[in-house]
């Protein structure tokens, strides 16, 4: 299964010489991504924080990251993102009892293990329960 | 039907050889019989994929100029501890060694990240490994310290030999406890949170010739992706335990000495693994052909999940403190059906070796003896069986008074 389009929620602290709505605004024309402001705010040092929602195509989003990490904007990830090492995973069903919402789920006709990412919620258990340590976090 | 592995490896060369795997061979013989099928098929490919922790690899890794005896010395690799009690310079490396500085179980439960298994998984993909020893030096080998890059390209010779693999049955481990346990048969979650279970079952190698007719010492088989040969009965070899009417082992039973060139294989096929709270190890990938030499022989090997039995065990209480005790006996095709009943209580079953794996090792056998590359040997020695009288013995502990 390959993701074509992500849909994100960072958080990020802007240093007071940055122009916010110039970074944000060149997220859209030039790294294609659509943006929703969830929430905004100035702390009493006058740094800038911002919700965001992105969305996009992964590629857009990753090359969208790079430029707001360059520019020296401090980046945090709201929603941490759990994938599988396709490589690594052996489909062995370890992680199907350990999963809390069950986003692990046994094909009983290929006998190979399903991840369904979007009922994750990224609680971590799987990522040390795995044997041949698969399950990776991502930000 | 063929009758002797030397007719079946002739028409292997000719191309005409009949061979299925384990799983395909339970369909054939429901749709024509025990004694058709045993005329039609030559030979039946088994195969397991999972953790096997009794395994290592030695190495020879060239002399040094000037020389270095690492025996008796301390010798690292990727700062993980290798055994030297050997010659100058050979090595071994056991699938459960750590690193000195791994905390273990200090910080409970111990990650275990990086392990001898790891180590292995790393040279067998042709990465570069850090070799640093240190020896004491003599007339003849002078040199006292080593640090160097080793690839396994350059070894002059790099073995895998596992101690004890693909167990002939194994424990179903669950935890009756109040709390969360880690073992070397995964998280078990309290309360009989869950079931883990480690066997391909009705494609698993041992399962499918109970009584060892035809794997024996010098049987060649699927080894990590390359080939490799059965070197012996492995440890804990134990014939002698219950058996169902058709002759399948209830218990954990036969196992098996394997060994093969470390250079043929692949990483996909020796994984370097880790079982949070218990250590490292390695995730082995191993197929054995069964030669259909009788009847008797295809019947075994036609054997499905519902008819191979497995012991639930308590890992909190009866497995660590040694009781015999079990809580029950369930079949691998409930296993496999996702749930149990545990002492009235249902229980979601989860699997350390992957079937899926097991049958694409199995598939990959089939076709190399279809094409002609892998023909059968004819074992030098069988494997003890239920005759040999051989048992599974404790230790009898002898306390040392000074
Ligand atoms: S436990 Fe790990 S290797 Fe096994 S199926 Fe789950 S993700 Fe894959
Ligand atoms: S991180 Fe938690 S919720 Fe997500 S897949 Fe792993 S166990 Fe399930």
């Amino acid at each position: 299964m390959i993701k074509t389009a992500v849909s994100k929620r960072i958080v990020l602290h802007f240093p007071k010489r940055l122009v916010e709505r110039a970074i944000v605004s060149r997220l859209v024309k030039e790294y294609n991504l659509d943006f929703n402001i969830l929430k905004a705010s100035v702390t009493p040092d006058e740094e800038g924080l911002m919700v965001l929602e992105l969305t996009g195509k992964q590629a857009d989003y990753d090359r969208g990251i790079r430029y707001l990490a360059e520019t020296g904007v401090r980046i945090q990830s709201l929603s941490q993102d759990v994938t599988r090492n396709e490589e690594r995973c052996t489909h062995c069903g370890a992680c199907i009892t350990i999963c809390p919402t069950a986003a692990f789920e046994l094909d009983f006709v290929t006998r190979r293990v399903n991840f369904h990412d979007e009922k994750c919620l990224a609680c971590e258990l799987c990522i040390k329960a795995c044997p041949p340590r698969a399950m990776e976090l991502h930000f | 039907m063929a009758k002797t592995i030397e007719e079946i490896n002739e028409k292997i060369g000719e191309g005409k050889a009949v061979v299925v795997t384990a799983e395909e061979l339970i369909d054939i013989v429901k749709q024509k019989g025990i004694k058709k099928a045993a005329q039609e098929v030559d030979v039946v490919t088994t195969g397991t994929f999972g953790p096997m922790c009794s395994s290592g690899a030695y190495l020879n890794i060239g002399h040094s100029k000037p020389r270095i005896k690492l025996g008796g010395g301390r010798t690292y690799l990727n700062d993980v501890l290798a055994y030297t009690g050997f010659a100058a310079i050979d090595i071994l490396i056991g699938a459960n060694a750590l690193p000195d500085d791994d905390p273990r179980n200090r910080i409970y439960p111990g990650e275990f990240n990086y392990g001898g298994g790891h180590v292995i998984e790393e040279l067998v993909a042709g990465k570069d490994v850090r070799l640093v020893a240190t020896a004491y030096g003599t007339d003849c080998y002078p040199r006292k310290r080593l640090e160097t890059w080793i690839n396994i390209q350059d070894l002059n010779e790099a073995v895998l030999f596992n101690l004890r693999n693909a167990y002939q049955n194994y424990n179903v481990a669950v935890n009756p406890s109040d709390k969360t346990i880690y073992t070397y048969m995964g998280v078990l979650k309290s309360n009989l949170g869950n079931a883990n279970f480690c066997s391909a079952g009705q494609l698993s190698p041992l399962l499918n010739d109970p009584y060892y007719k035809t794997i024996g010492i010098g049987t060649k088989i699927f080894l990590g992706g390359g080939i490799g040969f059965i070197a012996w009965q492995g440890t804990q070899h134990n014939p002698n335990v219950i058996r169902s009417e058709n002759g399948v082992p209830r218990r954990g039973a036969g196992t098996l000495a394997v060994i093969g060139d470390l250079k043929q294989m692949k990483p996909r096929w020796l994984l370097g693994t880790s079982m949070l709270g218990y250590g490292c190890t390695i995730t082995v990938g191993i197929g054995v052909p069964i030669p259909i030499l009788s009847e008797e022989i295809l019947q075994y090997t036609a054997v499905s999940d519902d008819e191979i039995s497995a012991p639930v065990v308590d890992y909190s209480e009866a497995y660590p403190q040694m009781r015999p005790d079990i809580l029950g006996e369930v079949s691998y095709a409930q296993l496999k059906s996702g749930e149990i009943i545990v002492q009235g209580k249902e229980v979601p079953t989860a699997s350390l070796s992957s079937y899926s794996r097991a049958v694409e090792i199995a598939t990959i056998l089939k076709e190399w003896i279809l094409s002609g590359r892998f023909l059968l040997t004819e074992p030098v020695a069988l494997l003890p069986g239920v005759e040999s009288g051989i048992t599974l013995k404790p230790l009898k502990e002898r306390p040392i008074e000074e």
